[in-house]
C-alpha cells in the first residue's frame, strides 16, 4: 500500500530537458520529453485510472484500464506506456473508454473477495478505489466457476488455484486471494531493491505471485525490504501492523535511525501510535525505497525492555535505585564536582552518540568544553570513520564524501573498496545495483566474496580478493599501474593538485616494490586482476570509489583513505557527478556527530581547537574560556582510567563495552572509574558497569537532525511524548545547568542556529530551510544557500589537491604457529551494529546468533563441520562461537559479525589501531580456530555478570 | 532471506543432475537470452527439468532462482516432475478440432487409461495436450517424442500402439 499522503503519477519522472506540450481533455499541458500520457494527465491534475503503474516502476501496460483516445491514432493505448509527443490531442474520458474500463474491472471483481469491510487494505485500497472511479455496478460473471478466492469448489473438493495466506515473514502477509497478478511486486523486487525474489509463477489464469521457488516468503531469498508491500494496491501484501490497527489518520516525515544512508520516512500515525513506516517517495536519499531495518524494525523503541526512569546506584554491586530526574541530575553534577575537585579538571569527560541528533552531538561537546572545561569527547566515529576524517582532510580539505548518492547514476565504474552496501548500506546497494544492471562495471576490493561480487544480475568485472591488512599496498600497486602505464589525467593534475606533492607521489608510487608482480606475494591478488581494474578505472569513464570500515579499521586505516584520495585525484574523478571519494557511513549520523565536533581535537566544522581565532568565537558565544590543547580520545580515557587519572564519563548513546576492541581492557577500565553515567534506551553492556542511568529517548520522540553520509541534513521530527520525560537534548541541559553552566534552549531549533552562527559551513542551515528544502547537503551557507551536492568542484577545499605519500607498513598483527588464521569482522542486513535495536525486533528471525564463518579448507583441517561449536583465539582472548562453513573466505581468514554481546568477538580483537586516529584494527586480528565443546571462560564470566546485573535491575522494578 | 548460517552453499542435488546442468549451461549460457536453449538442454538430457537443479542453473546463470521457475512454469512444455518412457503430445489446436481431435481425445484417453498431464501405470506413456503442432494440412496431429504424426484417427492410433508394444 502506497503512502497515505503521497499521490502517485503513475510513471517515473522524465530526466530530460526538451519540453514538449500537448493537450489532453482539451487542457494544453507542457512536460518534459520522454513523459508518459499517463504523468503528463496526473501532473495536470487529470486522474486516469490504474492499477499496474507506480511511479516507483517502469511502465508495463498490463491492467488495461489507463487506455485513452488519442487523436489520429487507432484503438486505444495504454497511457502509461505511451510517451507524450508534440501537438498530441488526449482524450481520457469517453463513453468508449468508460465502457471498456467497467468490462475490464468486471473481470478483476470476478475473481477477488468482496470482503471490502473488513479488508486491511479498506480505505486506502487502490483496486477498491478504481471500481469506484469506473462505476462498476454489477458483476455479471458470478463467483460460482474458476476463482482465486474460495478454498474449495462448488462440489466441497479443494479449489486447485487457491492459495492459503503465508504468514511466514515477521513483518507482513502474503494473501494470494487477494492478487490480481498485477506484476508491482515482481517488478518492486526487481527494478526497485534488485533482489529478484518474487516471480509470476505459471501463466494466464493460473498466474501466481511465487516467492523464489513458490516457496514461503521466510524461505526465499526475499530480503523482507517492503518494496513489494508498498507497491501492492491491493490488501494482498500487507504490513502485520497495519492489519492490527488499521489505517492511520496522519504521517510525519522524519529520518531513519539506522545506517548513514539516511533513509527519510513518512511514520504513518494513529495518534502516538505507529501504524507503519512508509520510505518517502520526495526522500533524497532513499527515493521511495527502504530495507528491512528502517521500514520494519523499530519495535525496539516501545521494547518493554526500554528504560523509562533515572536509576543511580553507588557500586555497580548494588541494586539500582529508581530516583526523580532532579535527584539523579543532582547526584551526577555532584559527582563530577566533587571528582574534578579530587583529581583535577581533566579527570572527567563525555563521549557523544552517532545515534542522536546533530543538536544533541553538539550539545555534549558543548556541556564537556565549557562545562567540564575540559577537551576530553570523543565520539564512536573514534572506532569506525575517523580514518576518512584525517585522510580526506589532508589531501582533499574536507573530511567528508564528496559526492550525493545521485550521483551514481552517472557513475561508469564503480570502484568498491572494504565496504559491503548490500548489508551495511542496502538502500544504496540497491541503488548501485541499478546502476550495474545498467551497464557500470564493477571492482570489488575485499578479502570475501561479498554479494555483490556475484548476485543476480550482478556480476563484478573484478574482484581483488586481498589478504585482510594489505589494503594499502593494493592501493598503491593499482596506483603504480596508473602512473607507469600513463594513465594519469595529467591535465587534471596540473590544474587541481599541488605540482610538487604530485611529483613526489609519482616517483614514489613508480617504485618497483609497488608494481603487482612485486606486490603479489603481499596481498595475494594475481598482478594482471591489479592491471587490469587499474585500468578500467582509469579510463572507463567516471570513475566512483565507495569504501567502508574495510579501509578504515586498519592500523593503516588514514594511509589507505589517502591512497583512495590519491588515486581519485590521479584520475581526475573527482569534482563532477558520477565520480568521487564516498566513504559509506556506519551509523545514522556519524557524519554529523564528526561535524559537531564531537573529536576531542576539533570545534564544530574540523576546526582545531589550537586555533585562536576560532577559539575566541567560541569562547565568545559560549562566555568560558576554552582550552587550546586537545583532550583525550576514547582509547586514551581507558588508559588514563586505568591509570587511575580519569574517573568520571558521560555516555550518550553508545555502548563502549561491545563496541570497542579487546572487550576486557574495556571493561577493567570502566570498573575502575568512579562515577559513569550512562543516557541510552536500553541498559546496554556499559550501564552494567554505570553508576547512574538517565532514560534517553528514541529518534521518534524529539526534533532535530541526522546527517548521513552524503553530507545530508534531514529532519528529525518528534512522533510521541519521550517515554523517560526528556530529550536527549534535555537531559544533557539539564546537567550542565547543575553543573552551574547556564544553558537554556527552549527548543532544539536553537541549537541548531547557534551551530549555524559559529560554523561557516553551517551559516546557511536552520530549521527551516531544511523544512523548505527537504534537506540540505552541507557546506550551506552564502556561497551554497541550497547546499552542496557535489564538493571539489571547481576547486579543492584546501585550494590544490595533496598527494600524501602512502608507504605500506604491513601491521603487528601477524599469523602465527600459534594463531595461524586472520579474523576479519563486519556486519549483517538484519541486525545493526551492536544489536541493541535489532535484537529487540522480529530481525531476529534471520540472525540469531553471531557465528563463525570459515572456509571449507580451514575447515577440514580442524575437523570442523557447520554447527559445531568453535574457540577462537587470540592474544587479547577467547570466545567460543558456533562455525558456518562458507566458501565465501578465502582460506585463512574467517570471518565474524558483532551483533550479540554474548558472542564475544570484541573479546578476541586487540588494541592495535590507526597510526593517526586511534582507529581500532578490527579487520585484522591473528587467531586460532578449534573444535570445542563450552563456552570460553570470558563467555561464563559474562554471562553470570548479566545474570546478577539484570537481577540488581528486577530489584530496581520493586517499589522500595 | 538468505540467512546468516545458511553461507551461500547450494543444496545437494544428484550427481547426475549436476552433471547435466553444468554442461549444458557451460555450454550455452553466454548465448543472447540463454536460459530457453539451457532449459531444454536439461530436459533434452534429463527428460525434464527437476525443481532441485533450479538453484544451480539460477547460479549458473547468474538469475535468481525465481526467474528461473518463473520461466519453467510459463511455458507447459517444460516438466517438472519425470514423464513415462514416452511423451504423447495431442494437439487441441482449432484445425485438429475440426479434424476429429476432440473424439480422438476421449479415445486416446480411454485406450491409456490416463488423463492429460498423467503417466500410464507400466510408466510407458505421459499424454499431454499442445496447442498447435504446426501440422494443419495434416490435421489431426500428435507427435511422440518429438515426432510428428499425421492424421491420427482412433485407428491409426491403436495400430500405432500396438505396433510399439509388440
Amino acid at each position: 500500500m502506497l503512502s497515505i499522503v503521497e499521490i502517485d503519477l503513475g510513471t517515473p519522472k522524465s530526466t530530460s530537458s526538451t519540453m514538449v506540450s500537448l493537450d489532453i481533455d482539451g487542457r494544453r499541458i507542457e512536460v518534459p520529453e520522454g513523459t508518459s500520457v499517463m504523468r503528463a494527465a496526473a501532473q495536470a491534475g487529470i486522474s486516469i485510472p490504474k492499477l499496474c503503474a507506480t511511479e516507483m516502476l517502469d511502465a508495463f501496460g498490463s491492467c488495461r484500464l489507463c487506455l485513452v483516445e488519442i487523436e489520429g491514432r487507432k484503438g486505444y493505448p495504454a497511457s502509461c506506456t505511451t510517451p507524450v509527443s508534440e501537438g498530441m490531442k488526449v482524450a481520457t474520458q469517453t463513453p468508449k473508454l468508460a465502457d471498456i474500463r467497467r468490462g475490464v474491472m468486471e473481470l478483476y471483481i470476478s475473481d477477488h473477495p468482496l470482503d471490502c469491510l473488513t479488508c486491511p487494505a479498506n480505505g486506502h485500497c487502490e483496486l477498491q478505489d478504481m471500481a469506484g472511479v469506473v462505476g462498476l455496478r454489477d458483476v455479471r460473471y458470478g463467483y460460482e466457476g474458476a476463482n482465486h478466492v474460495k478454498p474449495k469448489q462448488l462440489d466441497g473438493t479443494a479449489n486447485p488455484l487457491f492459495a492459503a495466506k503465508d504468514e511466514s515473514n515477521p513483518y507482513f502477509t502474503f494473501d494470494p486471494s487477494k492478487c490480481i497478478a498485477c506484476s508491482r511486486c515482481v517488478r518492486a523486487c526487481d527494478e526497485v531493491q534488485g533482489t529478484f525474489a518474487l516471480t509470476i509463477q505459471g501463466r494466464g489464469f493460473e498466474s501466481k505471485v511465487s516467492a523464489s521457488q513458490n516457496n514461503r516468503f521466510l524461505d526465499s531469498e526475499c530480503v523482507s525490504c517492503g518494496a513489494c508491500v508498498q507497491a501492492c494496491p491491493t490488501a494482498t501484501l500487507s504490513e502485520k501492523s497495519l492489519i492490527d490497527k488499521g489505517q492511520a489518520e496522519h504521517s510525519v516525515v522524519t529520518t531513519c535511525a539506522y545506517c548513514g544512508v539516511g533513509c527519510s520516512f513518512r511514520a504513518e500515525m494513529k495518534g502516538q501510535e505507529i501504524v507503519r513506516m512508509v520510505p518517502n517517495m520526495d526522500g533524497h536519499a532513499n527515493h521511495g525505497h527502504s530495507c528491512v531495518k528502517g521500514r520494519f524494525a523499530i519495535g525496539y523503541a516501545t521494547h518493554p525492555d526500554r528504560i523509562t526512569t533515572p536509576m543511580i546506584r553507588a557500586k555497580i554491586s548494588d541494586p539500582w535505585r529508581v530516583v526523580s530526574w532532579e535527584e539523579a541530575i543532582g547526584h551526577v553534577a555532584s559527582e563530577f564536582k566533587r571528582l574534578q575537585a579530587t583529581y583535577g579538571k581533566h579527570s572527567i569527560g563525555g563521549i557523544t552518540s552517532s545515534r542522536c541528533t546533530n543538536e544533541e552531538t553538539y550539545l555534549v561537546q558543548k556541556l564537556v568544553r565549557a562545562g567540564f572545561g575540559n577537551n576530553n569527547v570523543d565520539t564512536c566515529a573514534r572506532v569506525c570513520h575517523s580514518p576518512t576524517g584525517y585522510g580526506l582532510k589532508a589531501t582533499l580539505g574536507e573530511s567528508a564524501g564528496t559526492q550525493d548518492f545521485d550521483s551514481i547514476r552517472s557513475t561508469d565504474v564503480v570502484l568498491v573498496i572494504g565496504a559491503n552496501p548490500t548489508d551495511a548500506h542496502p538502500v544504496f546497494g540497491s541503488q548501485m545495483k541499478q546502476r550495474l544492471r545498467a551497464g557500470a562495471r564493477l571492482i570489488v576490493v575485499d578479502p570475501r566474496r561479498i554479494d555483490l561480487v556475484r548476485t543476480p544480475h550482478i556480476k563484478a568485472d573484478y574482484h581483488l580478493r586481498l589478504r585482510p591488512g594489505t589494503n594499502v599496498a593494493l592501493l598503491d600497486t593499482l596506483a603504480h599501474v596508473i602512473v607507469t602505464e600513463g594513465l594519469v589525467d595529467e591535465e587534471f593534475v596540473a590544474r587541481r593538485c599541488e605540482p610538487e606533492a604530485f611529483a613526489k607521489w609519482r616517483a614514489f608510487v613508480s617504485q618497483e616494490k609497488y608494481s603487482p608482480e612485486a606486490m603479489e606475494s603481499v596481498t595475494g591478488v594475481p598482478a594482471d586482476l591489479v592491471r587490469g581494474a587499474a585500468r578500467l578505472y582509469a579510463t572507463g569513464g567516471n570513475g566512483a570509489i565507495y569504501y567502508g570500515l574495510g579501509v578504515t579499521e586498519h592500523a593503516q586505516g588514514s594511509t589507505s583513505v589517502m591512497a583512495i584520495a590519491n588515486l581519485a585525484m590521479a584520475t581526475g574523478n573527482i569534482g563532477r557527478e558520477g565520480v568521487g571519494v564516498n566513504p559509506l557511513r556506519g551509523q545514522n549520523n556519524v557524519q554529523g556527530s564528526c561535524d559537531m565536533g564531537s573529536f576531542p581535537h576539533e570545534f564544530p566544522g574540523y576546526r582545531h581547537v589550537s586555533d585562536t581565532t576560532v577559539r575566541h568565537s567560541f569562547e565568545q558565544a559560549w562566555g568560558v574560556p576554552l582550552l587550546s590543547e586537545p583532550g583525550l580520545r576514547i582509547p586514551n580515557m581507558f588508559e588514563a582510567a586505568l591509570d587511575g587519572s580519569f574517573k568520571g564519563l558521560y555516555i550518550e548513546g553508545e555502548d563502549i563495552a561491545q563496541s570497542d576492541p579487546d572487550t576486557q581492557h574495556v571493561t577493567a577500565a570502566l570498573t575502575s572509574m568512579e562515577c559513569i553515567v550512562v543516557q541510552d534506551l536500553f541498559l546496554n553492556e556499559t550501564a552494567k558497569f554505570a553508576h547512574v542511568f538517565l532514560p534517553g529517548s528514541s529518534f521518534l520522540e524529539k526534533d532535530g537532525t541526522f546527517t548521513n553520509a552524503e553530507r545530508r541534513m534531514s529532519m528529525v521530527r518528534k512522533v510521541m511524548e519521550p517515554k523517560g520525560g526528556y530529550a536527549d537534548w534535555e537531559i544533557t541541559q539539564l546537567l550542565a545547568q547543575a553543573m552551574g553552566y547556564p544553558m537554556n534552549y527552549t527548543h532544539a531549533s536553537q541549537i541548531l542556529d547557534e551551530i549555524a552562527e559559529l560554523t561557516p559551513t553551517f551559516h546557511g542551515v536552520s530549521f527551516d530551510k531544511i523544512e523548505q528544502l527537504g534537506s540540505v547537503q552541507w557546506p550551506c551557507n552564502d556561497e551554497h544557500p541550497e547546499g552542496t551536492p557535489v564538493m571539489h568542484v571547481d576547486e579543492f577545499v584546501r585550494g590544490k589537491g595533496r598527494f600524501m605519500l602512502t608507504e605500506y607498513v604491513a601491521t603487528t598483527e601477524k599469523v602465527s604457529a600459534e594463531h595461524p588464521l586472520i579474523l576479519t569482522t563486519g556486519r549483517i542486513l538484519s541486525q545493526y551494529n551492536v544489536g541493541a535495536q535489532t535484537r529487540r525486533t522480529a530481525n531476529v528471525m534471520w540472525h540469531d546468533e553471531d557465528r563463525l564463518e570459515i572456509h571449507p579448507h580451514d575447515a577440514e583441517e580442524r575437523g570442523i563441520v557447520d554447527n559445531d561449536w568453535v574457540g577462537i583465539v587470540s592474544r587479547a582472548g577467547e570466545t567460543v562461537l558456533r562455525a558456518v562453513v562458507s566458501e565465501r573466505m578465502q582460506p585463512g581468514v574467517v570471518y565474524t559479525t558483532f551483533h550479540f554481546p554474548g558472542s564475544g568477538a570484541n573479546v578476541i580483537t586487540t588494541e592495535n589501531s590507526d597510526w593517526a586516529t586511534n582507529c581500532p584494527e578490527y579487520k585484522v586480528t591473528a587467531v586460532q580456530v578449534t573444535r570445542v565443546s563450552q563456552p570460553s571462560e570470558w563467555q561464563k564470566r559474562y554471562r553470570a555478570f548479566t545474570e546478577a546485573q539484570e537481577a540488581l535491575l528486577e530489584q530496581s522494578a520493586k517499589p522500595a | 532471506m538468505k540467512r546468516a548460517v545458511a553461507g551461500s552453499s547450494l543444496p545437494d542435488i544428484p550427481e547426475s543432475v549436476r552433471v547435466v546442468v553444468l554442461e549444458v549451461t557451460g555450454r550455452l549460457k553466454d548465448l543472447p537470452g540463454a536460459l530457453l536453449p539451457v532449459l531444454h538442454g536439461i530436459q533434452d538430457a534429463l527428460g525434464y527439468v527437476p525443481e532441485v537443479a533450479v538453484p544451480l542453473i539460477a547460479r549458473e546463470m547468474n538469475l535468481s532462482r525465481a526467474d528461473v521457475h518463473g520461466v519453467i512454469s510459463f511455458y507447459h512444455y517444460f516438466r517438472q516432475q519425470p514423464a513415462g518412457k514416452h511423451v504423447i503430445h495431442l494437439c487441441r489446436a482449432e484445425s485438429c478440432q475440426a479434424m476429429g481431435a476432440v473424439t480422438l481425445e476421449k479415445h486416446v484417453k480411454q485406450r491409456l487409461g490416463v488423463d492429460f498431464h498423467e503417466t500410464t501405470q507400466d510408466g510407458r506413456y505421459t499424454l499431454e495436450p499442445v496447442y498447435c503442432l504446426g501440422n494443419c494440412a495434416c490435421s489431426p496431429a500428435m507427435m511422440v517424442d518429438g515426432e510428428l504424426k499425421g492424421r491420427v484417427t482412433p485407428e491409426r492410433f491403436d495400430a500405432w500402439l500396438a505396433a510399439e508394444v509388440s
